[in-house]
């Protein structure tokens, strides 16, 4: 299906990611009682963070991540993705990993766990972690900088 | 075991193909969702869309259970503080994603899909996180 307007969009596709990513936060909550925080049970399962779940629980889950997308991918025949370079790809990642134990969260524990339940702390660092990647882009292509190759 | 590490690895793995089915592990879909004052893709909005409106359902159960389906008790956030620590934090990560159009989640799950260009970007995240622990450990 195609969203008039935006040729490049795929609505379904999101649509059907974005439940299976609720499904999968659904049973983390309701099975396990724990928030499906990306970046928190990443800091858990390498020793970074102490609190949270079992250590074997979050490496089951980050896992399963690349497990999910190798499915997709196959079942699919093939994902397409543009990458940015080594040196971009470096600052981001630091940035990244620096912001979210600051912030104590990232898009799945504050914008899809932390969001649904109304939490302010969520909705806040949503709303700023939005802004800024909004303003970032809009501030490189302003620039004329191209980061994916 | 199988009762223990099956809920955890099944919701990593509906996650991770959720990522990848709406197009996440792709960080040009990504930028092209931010890019609102140019191209925009706003194919991102119909992810976050669906997984809230399932994850608002999920938190009304939430509200109705004593306790886990698998576990003794729920183990979830408390704090309500607006602090210059989580929104400063939360902007330096949206710099971040916004420059290489990855987040924690898609960045694990296209290990699989560009093993270099994510390893990349993990190793790089996983030093950021590291460097916060050292930092707050004095």
């Amino acid at each position: 299906m195609m969203l008039p307007g935006f040729p490049d969009a795929a609505p379904l596709a999101g649509l059907g990611g974005g439940i299976l990513i609720g499904l999968a936060a659904a049973l983390m909550l309701l099975g396990a009682g724990r928030i499906a925080g990306v970046s928190g049970i990443a800091s858990r399962a390498l020793g970074i963070s102490d609190s949270g779940m079992s250590k074997s629980s979050a490496w089951m889950f980050i896992i399963g991540l690349p497990l999910g997308a190798f499915i997709v991918a196959v079942w699919s025949g093939g994902l397409d993705a543009k990458f940015a370079g080594t040196g971009a790809l470096i600052a981001a990642g630091l940035l990244v990993g620096i912001g979210t134990r600051l912030g104590s969260g990232c898009t799945s524990g504050h914008g899809v766990c932390g969001v649904s339940r109304l939490s302010q702390r969520s909705v806040v660092a949503t709303v700023t972690f939005m802004a800024a990647g909004i303003a970032t882009v809009a501030i490189m292509n302003a620039m004329g900088l191209e980061v994916l190759q | 075991m199988i009762a223990r590490y099956l809920p955890p690895l099944l919701s990593g793995t509906l996650f991770g193909g959720g990522l990848a089915l709406g197009g996440m592990t792709n960080p040009a879909r990504v930028r092209g969702f931010l890019d609102i004052f140019g191209n925009w893709d706003p194919t991102l909005a119909f992810v976050m869309g669906g997984a809230v409106i399932v994850m608002a359902i999920a938190w009304r159960i939430q509200a109705r259970l004593a306790h886990p389906l698998f576990a003794p008790k729920f183990a979830l956030p408390t704090r309500t503080d607006l602090t210059p620590k989580l929104i400063g934090g939360s902007a330096l990560f949206g710099i971040g994603w916004g420059v290489a159009g990855l987040c924690p989640g898609p960045a694990v799950a296209a290990l699989v899909i560009e093993p270099a260009s994510a390893a990349t970007f993990v190793a790089a995240m996983i030093a950021g996180m590291g460097i916060v622990r050292l930092i707050e450990k004095d």
